[in-house]
């Protein structure tokens, strides 16, 4: 009798264990809205760079992910220069809880790993736009701080809680 | 055939004489990254004082040759040689960094037959006489025989997915770049390596230009020289696509009929925005 008031206790205190990191940090991403005649979907790319310097790692990739065929949506990827440079190029896509399809207009909230080493570190945010422009933010922050930064054309605010 | 080949020399020979001044051999690729291995780089090849604007002479596509990340040799698409510019296609389809371009030997120079001073090689004007095309025609009697070796190389690098370091062959004057040539950023010095057959070249001269002359005022050309190291920093004045050659000269000829060894070394790098 005295085990199983017990036992139900643990997967409890288990579940307890996950959910905090997770409430802990995230990245919320705004995808201004351009007027313009023709309007795509930015391609848009986040990723932690330590401040000392370091490996890079990609948070998320936001690209045409069905298009296939000899334009494949993995084609202008590169454009999204700096994250390309700074890992995207060596990152198997798709890939698990990284890559997904581009989004529309609006705010996104994305998970900042609960197994970051401690540190400081440079969170990158760059967007690339068919016919339109590409932006590059940083927001410096701390692990377990909060941060924030804005773009001025491609991204909008860009807050780290 | 012929008259290409005087063409080509004629171009070389005065690259490699004064790179400052003369017509600059260029290729220009479409771009200097690929995401993907199913697509294509689409280069073209001139020769002209301003880059990187042909109004001057066509490379012809014939003479390109490309090598696949692997070693393996690729191969030209859709050539086409115009009034000023040839274009060619490369279906970049192996990840890695892919090089594109030519290498070219000549021997040029000068002897005496009796009082008379004739010449071997090089740019002859139409109809010139005391003139030969080949060391093999000089006549047995010729005195104070002077032959230079040059070796005209002109790479460019395009790189599919994550780049690979770039072979080298332990001969003449080669490009061993510490950054490499994908991954050049307008903010950030570049540090590119230069070897003499395989060994770190000191006193390499190097001139970096930027294109578009065009659109500024001035020419803005960088003139470096390598250190013991063989090493040159480079800081890029914009962001954009840059000629870059390098020359050196010793008296190592392979060919044992000259006595000095004049060397070149041709890229165009992209150097895209922070």
């Amino acid at each position: 009798m005295t085990r199983s008031k017990i036992l139900p206790a643990l997967p409890l205190l288990a579940a307890g264990t996950i959910a905090t990191p997770a409430l802990a940090a995230s990245v919320t991403i705004t995808i201004p809205q351009i007027k313009v005649a023709e309007y795509h979907r930015p391609y848009v790319a986040g990723w932690l760079e330590p401040a000392a310097g370091g490996a890079a790692r990609t948070l998320f990739v936001w690209y045409d992910v069905k298009k296939r065929g000899n334009e494949p949506g993995t084609k202008w990827l590169a454009d999204l220069r700096t994250w390309w440079r700074k890992g995207g190029r060596s990152l198997k896509l798709p890939a698990d809880g990284v890559s997904g399809a581009t989004r529309g207009p609006g705010r996104y909230t994305v998970a900042i790993p609960a197994n970051l080493p401690s540190g400081q570190y440079v969170l990158k945010v760059e967007a690339a736009r068919e016919t339109g422009g590409r932006e590059l933010v940083s927001v410096p922050f701390t692990v377990g701080g909060k941060g924030s930064g804005s773009g001025k054309t491609e991204l909008g605010s860009i807050t780290i809680r | 055939m012929r008259l290409r080949t005087i063409l080509i020399a004629a171009a070389a020979s005065s690259v490699l004489a004064t790179p400052a001044l003369a017509h600059r051999m260029w290729l220009l690729p479409s771009t200097s990254n690929l995401a993907t291995t199913k697509e294509y780089v689409t280069v073209d090849a001139a020769v002209s004082n301003d880059l990187f604007y042909p109004d001057h002479v066509a490379m012809d596509p014939a003479q390109i040759s490309v090598w696949a990340p692997d070693g393996s040799k690729g191969e030209i698409e859709n050539a086409a040689k115009g009034r000023y510019r040839g274009t060619f296609d490369v279906a970049v389809n192996k990840p890695g960094t892919w090089r594109i371009g030519t290498e070219r030997v000549s021997i040029a120079g000068t002897f005496k037959l009796g009082a008379d001073q004739w010449r071997v090689g090089g740019r002859r004007p139409a109809g010139a006489t005391n003139a030969v095309a080949t060391p093999a025609e000089i006549p047995a009697n010729a005195t104070d025989i002077k032959l230079a070796e040059n070796t005209a190389r002109n790479y460019v690098y395009v790189t599919a997915g994550a780049p690979t370091k770039i072979a080298l062959t332990g001969k003449g004057l080669e490009f061993d770049p510490v950054t490499h040539p994908s991954e050049l950023v307008a903010d950030e010095e570049a540090r590119f390596r230069f070897l003499i057959d395989g060994k770190p070249a000191a006193g390499v001269k190097v001139t970096v230009v930027p294109g578009g002359k065009k659109y500024r005022s001035a020419e803005e050309a960088q003139e470096l020289t390598t250190g013991a190291d063989g090493m040159v920093a480079v800081k890029w004045p914009v962001a954009g696509w840059h000629w870059l050659s390098a020359s050196a000269e010793d008296a190592k000829p392979e060919d044992k009929r000259a006595s000095t060894r004049r060397m070149s070394f041709t890229t165009t790098l992209e150097v895209v925005a922070p």
